[in-house]
């Protein structure tokens, strides 16, 4: 039943052939056989899920159920929810229950989903391979010594290897992106605003975005339509209107213009990754749309920009733990700054000191002008080579990473490393665009993600990409064997 | 941009974390290895460019000055590490 898609499971459960429970109790199975090994869930909720399920079965049968209805998925542990832990990954938040819902959660608990757990993830999101998970990293189903990305890496992990039908994560500079194109399986991070922050834990308040990592274009179309849409709650929602994302998948694609970066394609891009990032667009060609090269000149500098906006504005937000509200106390504080203090030194891991030490670096009298004030005009100029693109083409397509999935601990002691993994997928959150990643052909027996970039509020059109292009081939149907 | 174990203890005071004598040159040296990747942008002239806050252009939305929110201290309290009468303890501020 893991392979099934959202809508045959839904068909599946409206025809009795099976139950909520029944679907819920496979996925718990899976976990209990197999995430021992994956490690992609923080949390598993068993109690609560079997009772939404059974709630899901009540719906069904008095014929109130809706596509979502009894359909099994996990949260990244960074939505609060509310009587289940949400952790972070850190230990900060090891003991925090959240009194509420995020609204992402709420939305989708009312549309009758079923939550089996909390997924793994890097400590407060930062981080590309899961490794700063203060439980330790997930492991990427195709081979388990490799990282799954990050940081929705347990998200990826456990949709990948079969342990739950999707599930949500949070992308500020690929963290949906690049765990799904090293785990193959379609991730969507939408236009900024587009889902509710509220309830996420904020990480970098300009770039965080809510989206889900699927099986397919289809299934994320689904849930998107459930989480999107303006909410009073979040001073940053858009008002926009939320199109019918199921209706426009099958939409022609005769006529869409591709641009493909240069900047995308040059030194440091895998020769494999390339390959196949090419015979997908390949296939998209004789599905009717044409490839134009254009430049975003000034996207080379976004990993830059990066590292001093989303350390700045983590600086700020993680202020708020202090000891004394909610999360980690240190033992026997001698005063207020030796409880501040040693408490947040236990409760961080170290990549998030280093990015709280930055931040407060680059935010600090003397050295605004130079770094913060540098970054976001830098930021205006990578926003504007997208618009200037968008004026030539309707999608821009490159590959989500440059290389596939690494081992566990190569690149832990280099930070820099490690944030070149997001190189393709910084500029897209710099300049609050929506960016899709689906399964094109493996290398080495390893996944690759294609990337599509589309214009503001153009998850529509990305997402029909996508599922002509999944119609046409099956790669993202490919999945790993269970671990032994 | 090099820092020292110098830089490293004030920047780590002024973001109220407690670092270890011990981990202050490894925080150093990374620490500088971020400063010099993010250095990268000098190589552009950004003269005259307006800075660029965040992806959306909008202003913040207002609403009516109304409560919205029902008391949940209690609810929220029982996260909290230390409380009394419904109060948050921390260590003694004024002698």
């Amino acid at each position: 039943m893991h392979d099934q898609s959202i809508a045959e499971l839904a068909e599946g459960l409206r025809a009795r052939r099976f139950s909520s429970r029944e679907l819920t109790q496979h996925f718990l199975e899976r976990i209990e056989r197999i995430d021992p090994t994956l490690n992609s869930y923080i949390t598993v909720s068993t109690d609560v899920a079997l009772a939404a399920a059974d709630a899901a079965d009540g719906r069904i049968a008095a014929g109130d159920a809706g596509p979502l209805t009894g359909i099994p998925l996990a949260h990244k542990d960074i939505f609060l929810t509310r009587g289940i832990r949400t952790s972070c990954a850190s230990r900060m938040l090891d003991n925090f229950i959240a009194p509420f819902d995020a609204t992402v959660v709420e939305r989708l608990a009312g549309t009758g989903v079923v939550t089996l757990g909390k997924t793994n993830m890097d400590e407060f999101a930062m981080g590309s391979s899961n490794e700063t998970s203060y439980y330790g990293p997930a492991r990427n189903p195709w081979d388990t010594t490799r990282v799954p990305g990050g940081s929705s890496g347990g998200s990826a992990a456990a949709v990948a290897g079969g342990l739950c039908v999707a599930a949500t994560g949070t992308d500020t500079g690929g963290s949906i992106r690049q765990p799904a194109a090293l785990c193959g399986v379609t991730g969507i991070k939408p236009t900024y605003g587009r889902c509710s922050r509220w309830g996420m834990i904020a990480f970098a308040s300009s770039l965080d975005q809510a989206g889900v990592l699927t099986r397919s274009a289809e299934d994320a179309a689904l849930l998107l339509q459930a989480m999107a849409g303006f909410d009073q709650r979040d001073s940053t929602s858009a008002r926009e209107m939320v199109p019918d994302y199921s209706a426009g998948l099958g939409d022609d694609l005769t006529g869409l213009r591709i641009g493909l970066p240069a900047e995308y394609f040059g030194e440091g891009l895998d020769a494999g990754v390339e390959a196949s990032v090419r015979a997908a667009l390949a296939e998209l060609e004789k599905l009717g749309a044409t490839i134009h090269d254009i430049s975003l000149p000034n996207a080379p500098l976004s990993v830059p920009v990066y590292y001093v906006v989303a350390p700045a504005e983590c600086s700020s937000n993680l202020a708020r733990f202090d000891g004394v509200r909610y999360g980690h106390r240190c033992e026997a504080p001698k005063d207020l700054e030796d409880l501040y203090k040693r408490s947040r030194a236990e409760g961080f891991g170290d990549e998030v000191k280093r990015r709280i030490m930055v931040g407060t670096y680059a935010l600090s009298a003397g050295y605004y002008d130079a770094y913060y004030l540098k970054a976001q005009q830098l930021r205006q100029l990578i926003a504007g080579d997208f618009r200037r693109a968008f004026e030539q083409v309707d999608v821009i397509m490159g590959p989500t990473t440059p290389a596939t999935a690494f081992e566990l601990g190569a690149k832990t002691d280099d930070p820099v490393a490690m944030y070149l993994n997001d190189i393709y997928t910084i500029a897209t959150n710099l300049a609050g665009l929506p960016g899709l990643s689906v399964p094109v052909a493996p290398v080495n027996g390893l996944p690759v993600g294609l990337q599509m970039i589309g214009d503001t509020f153009a998850e529509g059109r990305l997402l029909n990409v996508a599922h002509r292009l999944q119609q046409a081939t099956d790669w993202h149907r490919a999945a790993p064997a269970d671990p032994a | 941009m090099a820092l020292d174990t110098k830089d490293v203890a004030k920047i780590a005071h002024l973001a109220r974390l407690e670092v270890a004598e011990s981990e202050l040159a490894h925080y150093a040296t990374d620490l500088s290895n971020i400063l010099t990747l993010v250095e990268q942008m000098d190589a552009v002239d950004t003269t005259g460019v307006t800075p660029m806050a965040h992806p959306l252009h909008m202003s913040q939305r207002l609403r009516p000055d109304a409560v919205t929110e029902a008391d949940q201290r209690d609810a929220f309290q029982t996260n909290a590490p230390a409380t009394e009468n419904g109060l948050y303890l921390v260590p003694k501020v004024i002698e």
